[in-house]
C-alpha cells in the first residue's frame, strides 16, 4: 500500500461525499417529503428534515382509502408486485437451474440446438416485440393475470448462462464419485448440485427479484386492471402536474413504500448481490 | 489429460429438463418475434379488415419518416450523454472509494441504493425535484433567475431523463469498477510508484489501460441500458415529449403501436431493434472471447 | 476378495482414437496391480473401464468371474480414490465417507459402525466433523480412502492419488496404502505415471505405452530385464543409457547377439576405470566427464562417450571432475540387448 498524501486523501472524501450525495439524495428526498404535509409540499423549497406527519400520511395511504388509485389499495399494488417479483425470481432460478443441468450433464441429440435456442433469446427482449408478444397474450388470455406477468420473464438465457458457467467449473471426478456411490441424477442434482449452487442461488435471487420488482413495460402491458397494476405501474398514474389534485404526500408515501423493499434485499443481501452481478455478467 | 465432460447416460430425462424452458421461450419469444418479422412486411386498411403484403416498404417508410430520423437522433444524444455521466461518475467514484482505508463498506453499501430503484421511479423522483410546480431544485432555478421548465422545453426535458437515467446506472458501473479496480495487481502500483509516477500519472498510465476491459464490457452493457431499460423513465417522465424532444426508439416502437395503432411500422421498427440489439450482443460476445483467451 | 480379469478390452473413442488397444491380463485375488506409463497411454481410460465410467468397446471385464461390461458403477461392487479426491465439498468427513453407504439402503448403525472403524483405522477419528476445505491435503486423501474402504467393495481402483501431494508427504501416503492393502487383502489396480511409485507399491507391474501393454511382471524382474527400449528407459531413475551400437563409440563388445542394434546399461552397473586395458568380453567406452552431482549416499556423473551422453552411478563420493577422460566398463552380463524393433534380445540375464 502507498501512502497518499494529505491533500489527495482530503480530496477522495470531498469526492466520496458529494458521491454518497447525489446517490442518495433523491431517495432522501422523497422519504422527507413523504412526512410533509399536501401543503408544505406544494410551497417550495422542501424542508431537509422529516416533518411531523409521518403517521399520518402513512395511515392514510395503507389504510385510510383516500390514497387508493382507482379504488385499489397501496397493499394490493405491493402484493402484486411481491408475487411477481417472487414469481419471476424463484420461477427463473428453477427453470435456468433445470435447463443447465441438462445442457451441461447429459449428451443428447441436438442439445447444441438447444443451447443456442436458449441463448439467443438474450437478442429478443420484450422492447423490441412489444405488440406481437402482447397480441400472443390477448390471444392466450394471459391479460390481467398473474400467470401472464410472470411466466413469459421466467425463460431467461442469463441465469441459465450462469448455471452452466458454475457447473462447468465443478470437476467430472466429483460426478465419477457420487455414481460409484451409486447416485443417480436425481440424487447428484438434490445432494451434490444443489447444494453447492447455494450461493449462486442466493446471488441470482437478488438480481432477479430486483429484475422483478422494476418491471415497466410489461406490467404496463399485460394489465388494463387497476387491481392486477404493479405499485410503479400505479404510480405513474397517480402523478399529474396539470392536476391540481394530485396527492403528493401520498404520492410520496407510495414512492417510498416502492423503494423500500428492493432496496432493503439489495442491502441485506450485499453480500451475494455484489457477486451474483459482478460474476454473472463475466 | 482433457478428458470429455463426465455425464449422466440417460435419454429422455434431459429432455424432461429443457422442456419448461424451451416452451416458455418458444411461444412467448420465438413466436412473438417472428410474428414481428412477418408484419413488418404486411400493410392494413384503414379499418383493419385487410391485409396487404407491401415487401420492405413499411421499412422504406419507416427510414424516410422524419419523425424516426428524429427519434434516432434523440435516442442517440440521449444514450451518449447517458452513457458517458454514468460511466464517468461510476469510474471517478470508485477510484476514489478505492482510496479508502476505513469506510468502503459503508460507501458501498450506500452507492447500491439506486440500483433497486425502479427506472420509472428515478425518472418520477427527479421529476419531483426538478418539475416547475413544487420542485424545490425548480424553485431555486427560478429564484436564482433562470428559466427552468422541463415540460415545457425539450432540452431541459432532456437533461432531466438524462440525468434520472444516468443516477440509477452509477450504482452497477461504480461496483464492476471496484471489482476491476481490486483485479490489478498492487505490485504493478508499486513497480509504477517506484519509477517516479505521482498518482495522477499512474492512474492515467497504469491503472486506466488495465481497467480497458471492464470499460469496454460496462460502454457496451451501458448503451444496452439506455437503448431499451430507459422506456420506463420516459413514459413516466416526458412521455416523449415535449414535442418529440425525448421520443426515443423503443418510445415510439410503443406509440406506434399501442396509441398510434400503426402496426405495420411498429412491426418494422421492431425488427430494426432487433438489429440493434443483435449487433450489440455480438460485439459484446467478442470482447468476451478475447478476454477468455488473452486473458 | 476378487479376481480381475480383462480379455482383449478395447476402447474406440467415438472421435476414431484408439485409446486402448485389446488388452488381456488377469489380477489375481489380493493382488495390488499398477498399471504404469506416460500420459496418454490408456492406463487411466483401462481403469476407468474396469469401473465402468467408460464403456467397454470390445472385449470382456470380469469381477470375481463375472461379466460386468454391461453393469453400471454402483452395482461393479467396486470403490476408487480418485486424483482430486473427489471429496463433496460441502459435506462433513462423516458424511462423504456415509454418502454411499447410504444411498445403498444400509441402517444407520451399520454404517456408523463401518464409518468408525474406517475413521480409526485411518486416523481420521478427530476429523468427522470437519469439512474437506478445512483438512490438509494428506488428510483429504485419507478420508478419501476411506470413503472406498467402507464400502467394503471388491476391488480398489486408485487413479493416480498421490499425484497432488508434496515429495514427502508422496512417500509416507505410498507407504500407508501399502500398508493397507495388505492388510485388507483387496485386489486392487493402482495407476500412476511415477514409475518409483510403480516399483515400490506393485506386486504385479503393467507397462503401458500408446494403448498396448508393453511389459508384465513383478517390479524388479522388470526392471532386470525391461522387454523393450520403452521400459528400460521409463523405469528406473536415472534411466537406463541406451546406446546404438552403430555409434563406434565402443572399444570392444562381445557376447551380443548379432541383430542388436542398440545396447543398454543401468547407471549403477558401470565400473569406472581410470587405465585402459581392460578385460575383452567387457564393454568399455572412453568417456570424457562433463558434470558431477554429490547427492550423499550416492553421485551421479555425467560424461560423453562419443557422440552419445552417459549417465553413471556411484556410491557415496567419487573423485571424478568434469573434463577428466575415463574408461568406463560394463561387466558383459550387465549389458541390455535390443533390435530393430525396440524388442529385448536376450531371453534372461
Amino acid at each position: 500500500m502507498i501512502e497518499r498524501s494529505f491533500g489527495s486523501r482530503l480530496f477522495a472524501y470531498a469526492v466520496l461525499a458529494a458521491a454518497i450525495l447525489i446517490v442518495v439524495f433523491p431517495i432522501y428526498y422523497t422519504l422527507v417529503a413523504s412526512t410533509h404535509s399536501l401543503t408544505t409540499i406544494l410551497r417550495p423549497p422542501l424542508p431537509l428534515t422529516p416533518g411531523p406527519n409521518f403517521w399520518e400520511n402513512y395511515s392514510t395511504a395503507l389504510f385510510g382509502g383516500i390514497g387508493r388509485i382507482g379504488g385499489v389499495g397501496v397493499e394490493r399494488l405491493l402484493f402484486n408486485t411481491f408475487v411477481m417479483a417472487m414469481a419471476i425470481a424463484l420461477g427463473k432460478i428453477v427453470i435456468s437451474i433445470l435447463s443447465a443441468y441438462a445442457i451441461v450433464f447429459f449428451r443428447f441429440p441436438f442439445r447444441m440446438v438447444f443451447f443456442w435456442l436458449i441463448f439467443i433469446t438474450l437478442m429478443l427482449p420484450v422492447e423490441v416485440r412489444i405488440l406481437p408478444t402482447y397480441k400472443v397474450m390477448v390471444d392466450l388470455g394471459l391479460i390481467d393475470t398473474y400467470t401472464g406477468l410472470t411466466l413469459p420473464l421466467m425463460a431467461s438465457a442469463t441465469a441459465t448462462l450462469l448455471f452452466r458457467q458454475f457447473f462447468m467449473t465443478i470437476p467430472g471426478e466429483l460426478v465419477e464419485a457420487a455414481r460409484l456411490d451409486g447416485a443417480g441424477p436425481w440424487r447428484f442434482f438434490k445432494d451434490i448440485l444443489l447444494p453447492l449452487s447455494r450461493t449462486n442461488i442466493a446471488a441470482l435471487f437478488v438480481i432477479l427479484f430486483i429484475y422483478g420488482w422494476t418491471q415497466y413495460l410489461w406490467p404496463l402491458l399485460m394489465t388494463n386492471r387497476n387491481d392486477m397494476g404493479t405499485v410503479v405501474i400505479a404510480l405513474r398514474k397517480m402523478i399529474s402536474f396539470a392536476d391540481a389534485d394530485t396527492q403528493w404526500h401520498l404520492v410520496m408515501v407510495t414512492c417510498v413504500l416502492a423503494i423500500l423493499p428492493p432496496v432493503l434485499v439489495v442491502v441485506l443481501m450485499q453480500r451475494w448481490f455484489v457477486k451474483g452481478l459482478v460474476e454473472s455478467e463475466k | 489429460m482433457a478428458r470429455p465432460r463426465v455425464t449422466f447416460p440417460n435419454r429422455i430425462l434431459p429432455y424432461l429438463l429443457l422442456a419448461p424452458q424451451v416452451a416458455i421461450t418458444l411461444v412467448f419469444f420465438y413466436w412473438p418475434a417472428s410474428q414481428a418479422l412477418y408484419t413488418s412486411t404486411l400493410r392494413e386498411d384503414a379499418f383493419g379488415l385487410a391485409q396487404e403484403f407491401v415487401g420492405l416498404d413499411n421499412f422504406r417508410r419507416v427510414l424516410g419518416d422524419p419523425n424516426y430520423i428524429n427519434s434516432l437522433q434523440v435516442t442517440g444524444i440521449f444514450s451518449v450523454f447517458t452513457v458517458a455521466v454514468a460511466l464517468g461518475l461510476g469510474l471517478l467514484f470508485a477510484v476514489m472509494a478505492e482510496k479508502l482505508v476505513r469506510g468502503r463498506g459503508f460507501v458501498r453499501t450506500l452507492m447500491i441504493w439506486p440500483y433497486a430503484v425502479a427506472p420509472a421511479i428515478a425518472g418520477m423522483l427527479w421529476l419531483f425535484m426538478f418539475n416547475p410546480a413544487m420542485g424545490s431544485f425548480a424553485y431555486m432555478a427560478r429564484t436564482a433567475g433562470y428559466n427552468w421548465d422541463p415540460l415545457l422545453n425539450g432540452s431541459q426535458a432532456m437533461i432531466l431523463v438524462i440525468a434520472a437515467a444516468a443516477w440509477k446506472q452509477i450504482s452497477y458501473n461504480f461496483l464492476f469498477f471496484v471489482a476491476g479496480l481490486q483485479a490489478i495487481p498492487k505490485s504493478l502500483i508499486e513497480a509504477a510508484a517506484i519509477d517516479g509516477a505521482g498518482e495522477t500519472k499512474r492512474f492515467w498510465t497504469i491503472i486506466f489501460p488495465l481497467l480497458a476491459p471492464t470499460t469496454f464490457f460496462l460502454l457496451v452493457v451501458n448503451t444496452v441500458y439506455a437503448f431499451f431499460d430507459t422506456f420506463g423513465i420516459i413514459h413516466a417522465v416526458t412521455g416523449g415529449g415535449p414535442g418529440k424532444a425525448t421520443e426515443t426508439l423503443v418510445y415510439k416502437v410503443y406509440n406506434d403501436g399501442f396509441v398510434n395503432l400503426n402496426f405495420g411500422q411498429s412491426a418494422a421498427q421492431s425488427v430494426i431493434l432487433m438489429v440493434i440489439v443483435i449487433a450489440l450482443t455480438a460485439i459484446q460476445f467478442r470482447y468476451v472471447e478475447r478476454k477468455v483467451h488473452y486473458g | 476378495m476378487a479376481t480381475l480379469n480383462l480379455s482383449a478390452v478395447r476402447k474406440l473413442y467415438p472421435n476414431g482414437a484408439e485409446a486402448v488397444k485389446g488388452l488381456t491380463f488377469d489380477i489375481a485375488d489380493g493382488q495390488l496391480c499398477v498399471l504404469v506409463g506416460p500420459s496418454g497411454c490408456g492406463k487411466s481410460t483401462l481403469l476407468r473401464m474396469i469401473a465402468g465410467l467408460e464403456s467397454v468397446t470390445e472385449g470382456e471385464v470380469r469381477i470375481d468371474g463375472a461379466r460386468v461390461n454391461d453393469i453400471g458403477p454402483a452395482e461393479r461392487d467396486i470403490a476408487m480414490v480418485f486424483q482430486n479426491y473427489a471429496l463433496y465439498p460441502h459435506m462433513k468427513v462423516y458424511d462423504n465417507m456415509a454418502y454411499g453407504l447410504r444411498n445403498r439402503g444400509m441402517g444407520k448403525g451399520e454404517i456408523d459402525t463401518r464409518v468408525r472403524e474406517a475413521a480409526a483405522r485411518l486416523e481420521l477419528a478427530h476429523l468427522l466433523d470437519r469439512k474437506p476445505s478445512e483438512l490438509s491435503g494428506g488428510q483429504r486423501q485419507r478420508v478419501a480412502m476411506g470413503r472406498a474402504i467402507v464400502r467394503d467393495p471388491k476391488v480398489f481402483l486408485f487413479d493416480e492419488p498421490l499425484s497432488n501431494l508434496d515429495a514427502k508427504l508422496r512417500g509416507q501416503m505410498r507407504v500407508e496404502i501399502k500398508n493397507l492393502q495388505r492388510s485388507l487383502g483387496v485386489t486392487s489396480v493402482y495407476v500412476t505415471h511415477d514409475q518409483l511409485e510403480a516399483m515400490t507399491l506393485a506386486d504385479v507391474l503393467v507397462v503401458m505405452n500408446a494403448g498396448e501393454i508393453e511389459q508384465i511382471g513383478a517390479p524388479l524382474d522388470v526392471y532386470e530385464a525391461p522387454a523393450s527400449t520403452f521400459v528400460a528407459s521409463f523405469i528406473g531413475a536415472p534411466s537406463m543409457n541406451l546406446l546404438p551400437l552403430a555409434s563406434g563409440a565402443f572399444a570392444g563388445v562381445r557376447g551380443v547377439p548379432a541383430n542388436a542394434v542398440t545396447i543398454g546399461f543401468r547407471p549403477e552397473d558401470a565400473e569406472v576405470i581410470v587405465a585402459a586395458g581392460a578385460s575383452t568380453s567387457d564393454l568399455t567406452l572412453d568417456a570424457i566427464v562433463e558434470a558431477v552431482e554429490p547427492v550423499g549416499a550416492e553421485s551421479f556423473i555425467y560424461a560423453r562417450a562419443g557422440g552419445d551422453r552417459i549417465i553413471l552411478r556411484v556410491a557415496g563420493r567419487t573423485q571424478a571432475a568434469p573434463d577428466d577422460a575415463w574408461v568406463i566398463r560394463v561387466p558383459a552380463h550387465k549389458i541390455h540387448a535390443f533390435g530393430t524393433d525396440g524388442r529385448r534380445l536376450q531371453e534372461r540375464m
